[in-house]
């Protein structure tokens, strides 16, 4: 059994880390820090822990040394003091974006100025599926972001066996729960309930990830939907030269025969025959479909996911197990919930 | 148990020993009907769509 922490563990990720580790029979939850609610208990801010642990909050400065150390991306946003808590991980996993892009000037486009640039491009991406081999010897690594894990996971079978043309566009939908759990007046009930919230209407950031992984050139648009968890992309996507259904749907089967946790939904019949974000709240699965416009070269390709956890502390999760050795799944059992 | 190729989406089709003739069957990835429409050869085909007076 391993120690682990987590920096920045009152918002949603971090309430999400917290609910799968508790229940992860290789690890032990030894600090999960926070500045705002040090000495507090957990359970104050993740309700649905109540009974599993008697956890309360550290002080970041009191942190102790962890054989893994998840950072969410909240709690700390200087530097120095980032890099000073994340000597006390033998293995750190990074859900910010500090730790997704390689190159400086694509993370200056996208994010502005990177606070500490010597780390990008240090970490092995945490993305299961695509480094798998690489995850294996990580001592850092970066898990991307959570509608680009969708487009990625709904994109990479058709790119590596070279049937679509780079251009894409990619309409992202999300849930209330991905801009965070900090409200802000946009985010009051009032505001935010029943909206359709086109939040990046061109050249969302995730662009430049989804870009990375996939040599794709996305452009991307986001909309805030009125759910609190899920995602969904739809991609429009163009085939190189005439391409076959069958081909298709080839591609899909044989990229992911042996993978735990990304099914192909593309159905005939059934109330949900393309992925569904609704019914994957709470899992580790992303779901991948496509369907083709007959007669065009016009695809349209669709990823779903649950945005706390294969969108982020799940996809962690995932990481770690493949990092130590443990089968994969350990911990990521849960299969989503229907009806819901 | 017999392996068959689904003729709507080519995945891998278990079919039961003991299936009869023009019993449905689903394919378990695109969900499509199947049809056994011979036992010997074994033979699906995709089942057809009921019409609007099918079964009257």
């Amino acid at each position: 059994m391993i120690s682990v922490g987590i920096v920045g563990g009152a918002g949603y990720i971090g309430g999400e880390l917290l609910r799968l580790l508790l229940g992860h029979p290789e690890v032990r939850v030894v600090a999960v820090t926070s500045t705002r609610l040090a000495e507090r208990r957990v359970d104050l801010t993740h309700p649905n822990l109540r009974g599993m642990t008697d956890l309360v909050y550290t002080a970041p400065e009191r942190l102790p040394e962890c054989d893994a150390l998840f950072f969410t991306g909240s709690g700390t946003s200087d530097p120095a003091a980032r890099a000073e808590l994340s000597a006390r991980g033998k293995v750190v996993l990074d859900l910010s974006p500090d730790l997704r892009l390689s190159d400086p000037e694509v993370y200056r486009r996208h994010y502005g100025e990177h606070p500490t640039p010597e780390l990008l491009g240090s970490a092995v991406r945490g993305l299961p599926e695509l480094d798998r081999e690489a995850l294996t010897g990580a001592d850092r690594i970066g898990v991307p972001g959570c509608m680009a894990t969708a487009a990625i996971l709904a994109l990479t079978p058709l790119t590596e066996a070279g049937l679509v043309e780079p251009e894409v566009v990619v309409d992202g939908r999300v849930g209330s729960s991905g801009s965070g759990a900090s409200a802000g007046e946009m985010n009051l009930h009032a505001e935010r309930s029943g909206v359709l919230r086109l939040f990046a209407p061109a050249g969302h950031r995730h662009e430049a990830e989804i870009a990375q992984a996939t040599g794709t050139t996305p452009r991307m648009a986001a909309t805030g939907v009125d759910a609190v968890r899920g995602v969904q992309v739809v991609i429009r996507a163009r085939t190189v030269g005439e391409v076959s259904e069958r081909e298709i749907r080839a591609a899909y089967r044989n990229r992911y025969r042996d993978e735990p946790f990304v099914r192909l939904v593309a159905q005939k019949r059934g109330n949900y025959r393309l992925p569904e974000p609704k019914i994957l709240l709470g899992s580790n699965f992303c779901d991948v479909g496509f369907a083709a416009a007959p007669g065009t070269r016009d695809l349209t390709l669709v990823g779903a996911l649950d945005n706390l956890v294969k969108g982020g502390a799940g996809n962690a999760v995932q990481s770690l197990n493949i990092r130590m050795g443990w089968d994969e799944r350990t911990g990521l059992g849960f299969p989503g919930l229907h009806p819901i | 148990m017999a392996v068959k190729s689904c003729p709507e989406c080519v995945a891998d089709v278990v079919v039961s020993e003991t299936i009869e003739r023009n019993e449905i069957i689903e394919c378990g990835e695109c969900a499509g009907e199947l049809e056994v429409v011979s036992l010997d050869p074994l033979t699906i085909a995709v089942a057809p769509e009921p019409e609007e007076d099918w079964g009257e």
